[in-house]
Formats: C-alpha cells, structure tokens, sequence
C-alpha cells in the first residue's frame, strides 16, 4: 500500500468516527420521539401524515404486527415498482421514449430495489424513464431504507425493553427516520453532488459534435432491423461513422444521495459511480464513500445509547472498524500487484490493474470504495470489480458472505451483528457452561432458533443457487469470462442478491428470465426471511425480565467480547463459503501467477 | 390485518410523493439557482453549437490528437448513452488480445517510442468514458503529438501542464489530465498560428 493509500483510509475513519458519533445520538432521540430540531420543523408535516393516515402515533404494537405492517408497506413498494416499469411508455418524464420493461426485469428490479439490494439486471439509461427512476426507484431508496433502519431499532428496543409487549409503532418509525433523517441528509448531499459535476435535470438527451468523429464496426441489419448472415452463418458487419455522442441526462443527483445514504447502491446509469454525471470527482468519491457508512456506523451509537450504555455500541462498531480494515488493506494492497500476463505485451504494469477503474480515482480510491461498498450492502460501484485481480476481486465476495455485517446495510447491517453477538454469547456459555445472556437478557433455545434461522438462510441460498444455476445450460449461457472466474461470476451474483448487496462481476449476462427469476427470489428471502424471526427475536426479548449483572457476567463491552464477536462472524460467516471460493478466485490466482 | 391496510396505502403513497417527487424536484430547484452548468452537464459550447462535456471523455485516434482510455462502450467507445466497463476478467484471452492491438495502435502512431506503454493507455475504463488520462499517459504521448502537429516539444508540454490537475485537497484521488480539454487547446493554438 502507498502512502497514499494509507492516508486516504486514516482520513476516512477519521472523518467517519467525527460524525457518526453525533448523528447516532441525533438519531437515538428520534426513533425515542423526543424533542429536537428536526421535530420542530417538520412536526405540523409528521402530525399531518398521521391525520391523513389514521395512524395512532401513541400506539405500539407487538412484534407480529409490526412485522405484518412492514411486509404490507414493501408489498406495497413492490406493486408500484413493478406497474410503474411496465407502464412507463404511457407515463410523463420519458423524453427517450423508452418502453416499458419486460416482466421478468420489471419483476426483478422491483424485488431488488424494495429489498434495498440494488442489484441492477438492467442498464439506467438505455431502460429507466426520469419518472420511473424518480417515484420507483428513489421512492423505494428512501423506504427500503426506512424499513431496514425500522427493524434495527425495533430489536434495540427489545434489548432495552422489559416484561414489555410491544416493540414500537412500524408507521411512525418509518415515518420519522424518513423525514427527520434521510430526507435532511439526501438534500445536503445532493446538493454537494451537483456542486461537484452531477447533474439534475429532466432534459432530453444531448447529442454533441465530437472533436473527431468515431469510425467503428456494427453489425450489419436488413431492412426487418434483423443482422445479416453469411453463408457461414456468421454476422456480417459494416462500417460506420457518427459526427456526434449522445449524452444521456436525468434527475440524477437526488437519486445519487439517497443511493448512498440508504446503501441502496442502484446506480442511474449502467456504469453506476464510475460514471462521470454520478461521480464527477475524487471529492465527490469521498462524499459517497463516507454517505455509506455514515448510518451503518451512527446506527451503533443509537445502539449504545437505547440500550443505556454507550460503550456496547462501541464495542459492536470495534468489531466492525476492525475487520473492515482488514479488507480494505487487502483490497488496496492486491489491486496495485496489476495482471503480470500484460508485462509481456510491453506493458507498464506498474500502474496496477487499471481495466475496469477510472484514472480519476486510480488504485487507491477505487479499492477503499470497492471495501465500503461491499462491507456496507450498499452494491454502488466505481471500478468494474469483475476486471480485479482475482484476490482483489475475492475480497468483496468475502465480505458480502460475512452476511453484510461489516457496518452492512442501514439497519440490517446493525441488527445482522447482533444476531452474530447472540450467537458469540451462546458460544461463549457453551464453553463456561452458563446460560448465555447479553445487555441482561436470558438468550434461551427460542432466541436461538430465530437466530439459527437468519444465520442460515442466506448461505442456503447462495449455496443453492449458485449450484442449481451452474448445472443449468440456460444459466452457464450468461457467463462472460472462462474458467474459474466464470464461477467466480455466478457465485458472485447469488452472494450479492441473498445478501442484498446488489454489485455484480457485471460480466454476467443476468438479464435472463432465469437470473431474473432465480435472483428475485434471493432477494425478497434473504431480506425477509431474516427480518421476520429478527422482529420475533425483538418480540421475546422485549418480553424477558432484566437479569442483573453478577460477577459470573460475560461483559460485553471490552475487547475480550470484540474478539469473540470477531472470531464468531469469521467463523460461522466465513466457512461455509471456503470451498466455493476455493473453486473460483482461489484457483484463478493460481493460474494468474503460475510461472511468475 | 385490516387495521394495518388503511395506514400501509395512504402512508406509502404520501411518503411516495414526498421522496419520489417533491424531493428531486427541490434538489432540482435548488442545483439550478447555486450550479445551473453543473446541473445541466457542464457542457462545452462553441460557435453556439454543443461539443462536448467537460467530464465526458470522447474518441481519439489521430495521431494529432492526445488519446485517452480505450472504452469498451457498445456499439461504438465513448458512447455516452450506454456507459460501461469491458468486464473482462484478468486471465480472459479475450482482454490480452483487445491489449495487444491497442498496443500495436500506439506503437504504429508513434514508430520511434520504445518506451513501455502505461497500462491505462491500453486498458479500458469503467465507465467507458473516462475524460482523463495520468500525466505519465500524456507524456508518452508528447513527442508524438508534437512532431504530427509541427510544435516545439515545449508548448505541447506546457499545454499539458496547462491541463493537469493535481490531487483534489492534495489527498483525493489522483493527479490528471483532461483529454478532451487538451485536445481542444492543442486546435486553438494551431488556429491561432
């Protein structure tokens, strides 16, 4: 790593532990709807939602309900996206004229964007009108937010709680973490964004005169717009000129702030933030990078604070810095080493593996981002991690497959860890032969079945894709590159859907009525499966008696309980994945450097 | 069951409205009254007509003319309507090949050069638009573009200069030239002489 390198990451944990702490405590007080400046402001707004909604702000609800309540509004979520894809061509805001999206693709990115994956089979702007990108796609970048960051602060209070029935009121929580902080928060970013180059605009595509017009080969059409054959069966192609380049436009920087901000990570163009109108800049790259951990992070704070002592928040975000840091020096370190099969051809290849990664950014910025990107679920992406050297590009995998706990996604992320905490406390009682407890709370067989549940389900479903998919020639047809990293590609995609990640090896052609289908469905049950025995686990803890510390107590703050916590989510995250990485990047690495 | 319908639709259809509308709809209002060119595309206009964009990178292959990253953008580079990378893994034959004629092209343009080529010259970007190459990529290219366009090496040089851009805060990023930028400051010099 160059100096550099080490710089940029010290500058970004700094910048990130100054704000996360204040907007963790910002937001403690209001999922608790205390008073604060935000609620002074929009307080007529929020009363008058309520009003209009017939919500009963004071009454909360059990686990069931919120449960049911959540899964209608994303049910809800998952309708619109859907009706609004289909019927784009008939709606406003399409100056391209840009048809409606096929079933399978509509079906698909309705599941991934309520489920706060992201995962895009689609290009932006050769599918997506301004108006679908606006109320499908950005409504669904706030709500699915709201809806992860919900079910986090749902479990905290049933840590905090005691002989109590209800964990909270669904529709006021989605409520006020929409307004008071993901609206706040979206607009100052935006409007930083276009301060640095992204653009906002509802403006028809531009074409402009290039300096020199661009001679290139196309495939040949006859006149039914179908490609020419020879007798050989082979396309014909013809040459071509064009004077001009299209520039696509669109409302792209209020998408762009939530996208981070939610770690939603569903990029407005095909090339998401490597795309010069999302990311213009290296300031622009630092804004994005900080907007995705920034909840994550502030989420342990809140944490701490609803649990009644801060430092069990700090101990969680230990954890998580600790092993994000770990990536992200693997990543930053791999990605300069550069493909030595291109020394040969009388290439620099001490400029590092640049295909894929804008010069902008260069080595450095691309790998810290590609790290907090993938640790975070957000899936936002500012190199092409299917070119990464295959260990650089394992990296990701590894950290989506850790169960995006890693900071993770805004709330899921949070209430992930937590899920991992429980299991290092059973662990920990196994081994001294106490019933586990954590924050007070007796974790009992029901505890951890829930708990078993949302461990599970997410590598049964990579696991099981993956190998259904590569066994199916429809499925293999998708696949880019040979080899090992053709697995790599497949693996890549059900790891990124189960854990709602969203990035891709994008080399996939996944815009098949197969992946379509397949990934939608990792995607609704490795967002729902967990959230529904998360709200359970909430519901029972929230029941239980406060235990009192005694000096048997495992104390969950100090660094004994980070290691442990660390050592469980590597543990129990990691091994169920060492042979299918081990048939992929593994044994591409191998054959990279054979001979070097 | 019932009790939750009523809130779950006006509720998503509010929040809807608030998020899907009024919000870009501020955010537009208010990019347009601080940053109205950054807002539109920073777009590059001359004799009333549009040729470009300040972050957008174009296509380059005269030897004149300073060349940025290859694009892997389909049907043709540098499409700026359907951005994208090549994807291509490292050990794919498909990339070493697409490396071999990009450099095969810089060493035809420039016959003399024995210097190793700088990796970001013959591999693509992620976006398939990059508007930038390193200084080191503009130096290779100097002698080049000074010997097609009868120039002393130094003003090709200086003009580089002209364009570079360092790291942003002196610790983001990486430091930069603007291919397009160059290129056009390279045509109004000769205009000008």
């Amino acid at each position: 790593m160059t100096p550099h390198a080490w710089l940029l990451l010290g500058i970004y944990l700094l910048v990130l532990s100054v704000l996360a702490q204040p907007l963790g405590v910002y937001l403690a007080t209001v999922v608790e709807g205390r008073a604060n400046w935000a609620a002074r402001v929009g307080g007529p707004i929020e009363k008058l939602i309520y009003r209009l909604c017939g919500i009963h702000p004071d009454e909360a609800m059990g686990w069931l309900p919120y449960a049911l309540a959540l899964l209608l509004f994303n049910g809800l979520g998952l309708l619109a996206v859907y009706a609004l894809q289909r019927l784009q061509l008939w709606l406003p805001l399409n100056p391209q004229q840009l048809g409606n999206v096929n079933a399978d693709s509509a079906f698909n990115t309705a599941i991934s964007f309520v489920t706060n994956t992201n995962w895009q089979g689609y290009g932006g702007e050769t599918t997506l009108s301004y108006l679908t990108q606006m109320l499908a796609l950005t409504v669904q970048n706030f709500l699915s937010a709201a809806t992860g960051i919900a079910v986090a602060v749902a479990l905290m209070r049933g840590f905090a709680r005691h002989s109590a029935r209800e964990i909270g009121n669904a529709w006021v929580d989605l409520t006020r973490i929409t307004l008071y902080l993901l609206l706040p928060l979206s607009l100052l970013l935006a409007v930083a964004l276009i301060g640095q180059g992204v653009i906002q605009n509802f403006d028809a595509y531009k074409d402009v005169t290039t300096l020199e017009a661009t001679h290139y080969e196309a495939p040949k059409l006859d006149v039914g717009g179908q490609p020419v054959k020879d007798i050989q069966g082979n396309s014909v192609t013809e040459s071509r000129t064009t004077p001009t380049q299209t520039l696509a436009m669109g409302p792209v920087a209020s998408q762009e702030a939530i996208k981070m901000i939610g770690t939603n990570g569903g990029g407005f163009f095909n090339a998401n933030s490597a795309h010069p109108y999302e990311n213009p800049t290296p300031l622009s790259n630092f804004l994005q990078m900080l907007a995705i951990f920034l909840i994550p992070a502030a989420l342990c704070h809140t944490f701490g604070r609803l649990v009644g002592d801060p430092r069990q928040g700090w101990a969680i975000l230990a954890a998580m810095t600790v092993l994000f840091v770990i990536a992200a020096v693997a990543v930053m370190s791999l990605e300069p080493q550069g493909n030595p099969l291109l020394a040969a051809l009388g290439v620099e290849t001490t400029g590092g593996n640049l295909e894929g990664k804008e010069i902008r950014f260069g080595l450095a910025d691309s790998s810290l981002f590609t790290a907090i990107t993938t640790a975070a679920s957000c899936g936002a992406v500012n190199a092409m991690h299917d070119s990464f050297t295959p260990l650089g590009g394992m990296v990701p995998l590894v950290l989506m497959q850790l169960g995006e706990v890693v900071f993770g996604g805004v709330g899921s992320g949070l209430y992930g860890m937590l899920i991992f905490a429980v299991m290092a406390v059973f662990i920990a009682g196994l081994m001294i032969g106490r019933t586990p407890e954590y924050l007070g709370k007796k974790i009992e067989a029901y505890e951890m079945k829930m708990t078993a549940i949302v461990i599970l389900v997410t590598p049964l479903l990579v696991l099981g894709g993956t190998a259904v998919a590569v066994m199916t020639a429809s499925a293999q047809a998708g696949i880019l590159n040979p080899g090992p990293h053709g697995f790599s590609e497949v693996l890549y995609a059900f790891t990124s859907a189960a854990n709602n990640n969203g990035s891709a090896f994008a080399g996939l052609s996944a815009n098949t009525p197969f992946y379509n289908i397949l990934l939608g469905i990792a995607m609704w049950l490795g967002r729902f499966v967990v959230i529904a025995p998360v709200l359970a686990l909430a519901g029972a803890l929230a029941a239980k008696k406060r235990l009192a510390e005694t000096s048997g107590t495992l104390p969950t703050h100090g660094p004994l309980f980070v290691a442990l916590l660390i050592g469980t989510v590597l543990l129990v995250g990691l091994l169920n994945y060492v042979p299918a990485l081990a048939l992929g990047p593994v044994v591409e690495h191998l054959q990279l450097w054979a001979g070097h | 069951m019932k009790t939750l319908i009523r809130p779950a639709v006006t509720l998503f259809i509010l929040l809807s409205l608030i998020t899907g509308l009024v919000y870009p709809l501020l955010v537009m209002s208010i990019g347009q009254v601080l940053f109205p060119q950054q807002a539109a595309g920073s777009l590059i206009e001359q004799d009333g007509k549009l040729v470009g964009s300040r972050l957008i990178g174009q296509h380059f292959t005269d030897p004149k003319y300073f060349w940025g990253r290859p694009s892997a953008t389909g049907p043709y580079p540098y499409n700026a309507a359907a951005s994208g990378g090549s994807n291509l893994g490292p050990l794919n034959p498909a990339l070493k090949a697409a490396v071999e004629s990009r450099v095969a092209a810089l060493r035809a343009a420039d016959p003399g050069n024995t210097q190793p080529v700088p990796v970001e010259l013959v591999t693509a970007s992620g976006s398939g638009l990059d508007p930038h190459i390193s200084p080191v990529a503009a130096a290779y290219q100097v002698t080049r573009v000074a010997r097609t366009r009868g120039l002393p090496l130094e003003t090709v040089r200086d003009a580089v200069a002209q364009q570079t851009e360092a790291r942003q805060w002196g610790m983001l990023g990486e430091a930069r030239v603007n291919v397009l930028e160059l290129n056009r400051t390279l045509d109004r010099l000769a205009a000008n002489k």
